[in-house]
């Protein structure tokens, strides 16, 4: 992907983007602004844009930062700066978390919302895991359903810079420590969505169980939800083609 | 030299296999370990430790705060504190120290040491801390916000305990329209602030600071470690314009006598290898260090040096890096009072009892450690001793 900046109110937020043809927002999850076979399939047919979330990646936590609605301002300030709205946006783990709350503040931000395996809203049943608790290797380990798949992140991941590393935990940790992934209001407003939404889940993920996908189907209006079976959190990983595809229909769909 | 006695209250009846079994003491620990009966008797048992310091002349009696562990018992150690005030005499009362980040109204904190102060005639010392991060597991408090809650919550704390009220205090985390402490502190200004740390720069700098001066205790650290926190504190004080007092400065140290070197070495070992391989065993690295709970860089320093290297620790290689003091009356005097020559520190935190060290073996290293070592310790000018190993 290509590194660029986009001027947030006279801030120089770091982005990367990929591909050409219509814009897909990127909102990055847990670990960061990362490459990944979902983004590479969707940038086939699309620009896809991913800015470099505050608390994330090379970005530090910023003093204003103090939870999830500041993110999603933050998010609302970033439309304004890449114009062009109403935006289609792509939003994945945290990321999707925060277009929600995003979508929620401002209904006439996206034209569509597509969220993989998002956040923010809090699991029926006991996570009875703690990414926080444990190395970024398990961390990583258990966003997977194929080990080998996992191994082979792990492996991919092996030079990422500590402190980026450490970074990206921190970010999650200011939005997410408690309630753990969670803003327990969410379900409450999730009525305000406008945008067309698509929602894409692993049957296995422990990071976001799939048991929220029906709390974010049941709030919001003729959201769709597609669901896939031996797949972990690390959507974009494990699915990554299938999903771009998915999305790159629903989007055709939406704007016909 | 002040000299003290601290006590951690641990699960002293703990089976070290159940550590071994579930990695940790700390958080994860299944409460299923913890015996009910054996739990009040070990408090009673604690309790009589404490007070008979106050009888041996120790200067001060000395708690501190940890969650969900069998490391130690004392979730709220105003509790025990609070028992001491009436069950002493004498000695200074140190909570060493409450973790104010992870409370959520430090005016009930203000009120507590307040009424403590009463209680105890004017004998409570208010340690604060930061908590280690287990405690931001255990109580759901976000590490991230962990510094300037501190910060925060210790300034509410001061103007509540010092300046005549009502006020409103306007924070970023602590809002309260009417801050109007009753009863106030007997101590006067307030009663002396303590800060008990690891090592953390960050933490020096600010203890060390020449508007608070406050007295900055090193604990569980190798001496090469301890001695450079006292050399940070001095060196921010120079900084600041002033000399700092020895009573700025207190060391902690686990510490055993028995009538001989071996004889000490014998006794403790087993406790000491248990209660630093196993009681202060983190479930993981993520846990002892959650994100944001200190720069990245102190995260980084600390992930590559301090908790690996302590992973199975023997009796021998403690004693060498002078994380403990064990020996003779003899050995353990002389070598308290060459430290603090090198250190300067003015306040001497014995750590008479760990872990599973049962009640006798306890009581007896107490009585010998009153009676031939203390004494000389109290006699020692630090101020003049430090300036002449300085020289």
């Amino acid at each position: 992907m290509r590194e660029t900046t986009i001027d947030v109110r006279g801030a120089s937020v770091r982005a990367f983007e990929a591909g050409s043809g219509p814009l897909v927002l990127y909102l990055h999850g847990a670990d960061g602004p990362r490459d990944n076979p979902l983004l590479h399939a969707l940038a086939a047919s699309h620009r896809v844009l991913m800015p470099e979330m505050p608390g994330f990646g090379r970005a530090p936590l910023p003093d204003w930062m103090m939870s999830v609605a500041d993110a999603a301002l933050f998010g609302l300030d970033l439309v304004d700066a890449v114009g062009g709205r109403p935006l289609d946006v792509v939003g994945y783990c945290v990321g999707g978390w925060i277009a929600a709350e995003m979508a929620i503040r401002d209904p006439h931000a996206f034209a569509t919302m597509s969220l993989i395996a998002p956040m923010g809203v809090q699991s029926p049943s006991d996570l009875g895991f703690d990414p926080f608790a444990v190395s970024p290797d398990e961390a990583l380990r258990a966003q997977f359903h194929d080990a080998a798949k996992a191994e082979a992140e792990i492996a991919a991941r092996a030079d990422e810079e500590i402190d980026i590393l450490l970074q990206n935990r921190t970010g999650l940790a200011r939005l997410g420590w408690t309630p753990r992934f969670a803003n327990l209001q969410l379900p409450h407003w999730l009525h305000r969505v406008r945008a067309r939404t698509l929602l894409l889940w692993g049957d296995n993920d422990r990071y976001a169980p799939a048991d929220c996908s029906a709390i974010f189907a049941r709030e919001i209006a003729g959201a769709q939800v597609e669901s896939y079976a031996a797949c972990g959190h690390a959507l974009p990983w494990e699915r990554g083609a299938d999903a771009a595809g998915r999305i790159t229909s629903f989007l055709a769909g939406a704007r016909r | 030299m002040n000299v003290h006695f601290f006590h951690l209250m641990p699960y002293a009846d703990i089976d070290m296999a159940q550590i071994d079994k579930h990695q940790s003491a700390w958080v994860t620990l299944p409460n299923s370990n913890f015996d009910p009966a054996n739990g009040r008797l070990l408090y009673e048992r604690y309790l009589r430790e404490l007070e008979l310091a106050d009888e041996l002349g120790f200067d001060g009696v000395c708690v501190n705060e940890h969650h969900q562990t069998a490391y130690g018992l004392m979730p709220a150690p105003n509790i025990i504190a609070a028992a001491l005030a009436r069950s002493t005499k004498r000695a200074k009362i140190c909570v060493l120290g409450r973790a104010l980040p992870l409370i959520n109204n430090p005016i009930m904190l203000a009120e507590e040491f307040a009424m403590l102060d009463h209680l105890s005639g004017g004998r409570i010392v208010a340690g604060f801390v930061r908590g280690i991060g287990t405690e931001y597991f255990s109580n759901a408090s976000n590490p991230t916000f962990s510094h300037e809650r501190l910060y925060e919550a210790h300034d509410l704390i001061l103007r509540a305990w010092t300046q005549t009220g009502p006020f409103s205090y306007r924070g970023k985390h602590y809002q309260f329209d009417y801050v109007n402490l009753w009863p106030r502190p007997l101590q006067a200004p307030h009663p002396p602030v303590w800060i008990p740390s690891q090592g953390s720069m960050e933490t020096v700098v600010w203890a060390a600071a020449k508007q608070r001066r406050y007295t900055y205790l090193q604990t569980f650290s190798p001496y090469p470690q301890a001695l450079s926190a006292f050399r940070a504190y001095r060196e921010v004080a120079a900084k600041e314009g002033y000399e700092p007092q020895p009573s700025q400065m207190g060391w902690a140290v686990p510490t055993y006598v028995a009538d001989t070197d071996a004889e000490a070495k014998r006794d403790l070992a087993v406790h000491i290898e248990d209660f630093f391989n196993r009681l202060i065993r983190f479930p993981s690295l993520e846990m002892r260090m959650p994100p944001g709970y200190s720069s990245i860089r102190s995260t980084k320093q600390l992930m590559a040096a301090k908790f690996r290297a302590r992973e199975n620790a023997t009796i021998d290689k403690l004693m060498e890096q002078g994380i403990i003091l064990c020996g003779s009356p003899k050995t353990v005097r002389d070598r308290i009072l060459r430290n603090q020559g090198e250190m300067g520190f003015g306040h001497l935190l014995a750590m008479l009892q760990i872990g599973t060290q049962p009640a006798a073996q306890t009581e007896r290293s107490m009585r010998l450690f009153a009676s031939e070592v203390m004494p000389a310790l109290k006699a020692h000018d630090d101020t003049i001793a430090y300036r002449a190993a300085a020289e």
